[in-house]
């Protein structure tokens, strides 16, 4: 279709893949606020026209997974003072190159999908199955409660560009809804890694299983 | 005629300057005011004129080295069009040699530090050759994928594929290797993420402990051979960056050397804003440039 949403998808996986080799927080939150900008602009590549709908429904997303939720893991990160993923269950090389190959698997894997013929060219399945797989990486394999929830944020874009080959039949008020719960579950998660880190002093998740009534 | 001989100046006399910006850009970013950004043209004329010391345990390869890996580069960049220009020599498969004219450069410089026998630079040696085992691949997968493109093994019209076939459904794997050689950019004139070229005497420095026992004019080969592989390099990522062609060869070529400074200053933004990767993390990078230009590639074959 587009060879510039070809090209942005392409960034969107490469971005995939840096947010499983770094160990750094700060970087992981950052790659995915840019991932969340660039998924913002792919609508108007898609419909290659401007309009009042389109403009809220990206700004919309621009602004939510751009900026709003970013501010708050960063300042979540801040309030309980942690840096670094320190022991994930699967290293950050070996985690890196199970998302590549996820990503191979995915290109060829959408080949043999019953597609519609308009959505055969554009990356769009592909890149989401990828990006699906990786935020399922980040969130199993990782251990602190910070860069689980960057996984499902990372999951939840690549749900995102599946709707894209929705694009001209979701009504906005369905994709504001998707919006809506995904900042409440941010909001909620934020305030639930405060309780852990009150309850344990470490984000560390597996200690959950020490709980009992 | 006049864009072959255009081609020989640009490529023996404009290197040292792409340092000059690197640095001032450096600066800039750090508030300070910088070196002037001739400084390296400086460095270079008072290393010439210095005497050479050169140790008793070292051989011939010692001093040859310098000189081989110049030529080996310089014969690389012969390969290597600049802009929308034909480049100087060509011919089918060049591309292997032009791969290899730059590893025998490397080649040498390793022996060289080798030969003097200090445990310091046969580190160096090892990292250096280490780090381009990985960049290596990139660059092979980065042609491959411009192979593909253009249907030739000659490097002159691989290279300007994006030029001609046009980006029209290879953009994706075209930013994919973008990403890759501007790695590969990065790693293998040792700029920042993976090495500081301001360092002396560190333990983790890769190319500069190799050539801690050379002076005088052999310093100075090795160092302007560092900025011609700096200038051939970039070259190689314009034509992936910027296919761009005006058709008057005047102002292609200043295009070319507008974009040539960009990607100077490019470099300068990245080791203004990034610190240096722990040695141990530089291979994850690398092996992340691979997987990259190997997706281009399955991008394209798909």
């Amino acid at each position: 279709m587009n060879p510039l949403l070809n090209a942005l998808l392409v960034v969107v996986l490469a971005l995939n893949l840096f947010a499983l080799g770094t160990s750094r927080l700060v970087t992981v939150i950052k790659i995915v606020s840019l991932q969340g900008v660039l998924l913002g602009l792919m609508p108007f590549l898609i419909e290659g026209h401007l309009g009042w709908r389109l403009l809220l429904a990206s700004g919309g997303t621009i602004l939510l997974k751009g900026g709003i939720i970013p501010f708050m893991m960063i300042r979540a990160m801040r309030d309980v003072q942690i840096k670094r993923e320190m022991e994930p269950l699967i290293g950050f090389l070996p985690s890196m190159l199970l998302g590549a190959l996820a990503t191979g698997f995915a290109l060829l894997f959408s080949k043999s999908l019953p597609l519609a013929s308009a959505h055969t060219t554009p990356l769009l399945v592909p890149a989401s199955l990828a990006t699906i797989f990786v935020g399922f990486i980040l969130l199993t394999t990782r251990a602190k409660a910070i860069t689980q929830v960057m996984g499902y944020l990372v999951l939840e874009n690549g749900i995102y560009i599946f709707g894209m080959l929705l694009m001209g039949a979701m009504p906005l008020v369905v994709e504001l809804g998707v919006l809506l719960d995904l900042f409440v579950a941010v909001f909620v998660i934020c305030i639930i890694i405060n309780h852990i880190n009150q309850a344990f002093s470490s984000l560390d998740t597996r200690r959950l299983v020490a709980l009992k009534e | 005629m006049i864009n072959l001989l255009v081609h020989f100046v640009l490529m023996l006399a404009m290197p040292p300057l792409l340092l000059g910006v690197i640095n001032k850009t450096k600066a800039l970013f750090a508030g300070r005011k910088g070196l002037p950004l001739l400084q390296n043209y400086y460095d270079l004329i008072k290393l010439a004129r210095k005497d050479v010391v050169i140790s008793q345990t070292t051989t011939w390869i010692f001093v040859a080295a310098p000189v081989i890996s110049l030529t080996g580069i310089v014969m690389a960049g012969l390969l290597v069009p600049l802009g929308p220009f034909q480049s100087p020599i060509s011919f089918t498969g060049d591309l292997i040699l032009f791969a290899y004219l730059l590893a025998v450069g490397r080649f040498f410089t390793t022996a060289a530090a080798l030969d003097t026998g200090s445990p310091f630079e046969g580190m160096g040696a090892a990292r250096e050759v280490t780090f381009a085992c990985l960049s290596e691949p990139v660059l092979f997968f980065a042609l491959l994928v411009l192979a593909k493109m253009s249907g030739t093994l000659i490097l002159g019209d691989l290279l300007h594929a994006p030029l001609t076939v046009g980006i029209q459904g290879a953009a994706a794997s075209l930013v994919l290797v973008a990403i890759g050689m501007f790695i590969v950019l990065l790693a293998e004139n040792s700029r920042i993420p993976v090495d500081d070229p301001n360092t002396h005497l560190e333990l983790t420095m890769i190319h500069e402990a190799m050539v801690l026992d050379h002076s005088g004019p052999l310093l100075g080969l090795i160092l302007y051979g560092a900025s011609v592989k700096l200038f051939v390099l970039s070259a190689v990522l314009l034509h992936i960056l910027f296919p761009f062609q005006s058709g008057y060869a005047l102002l292609d070529w200043s295009l070319f050397m507008v974009e040539m400074l960009g990607v100077a200053v490019a470099i300068g933004v990245v080791e203004s804003i990034m610190a240096r990767l722990q040695m141990r993390h530089v291979p994850y990078l690398l092996i992340a440039a691979i997987l990259f230009c190997a997706f281009g590639f399955v991008l394209l074959v798909r």
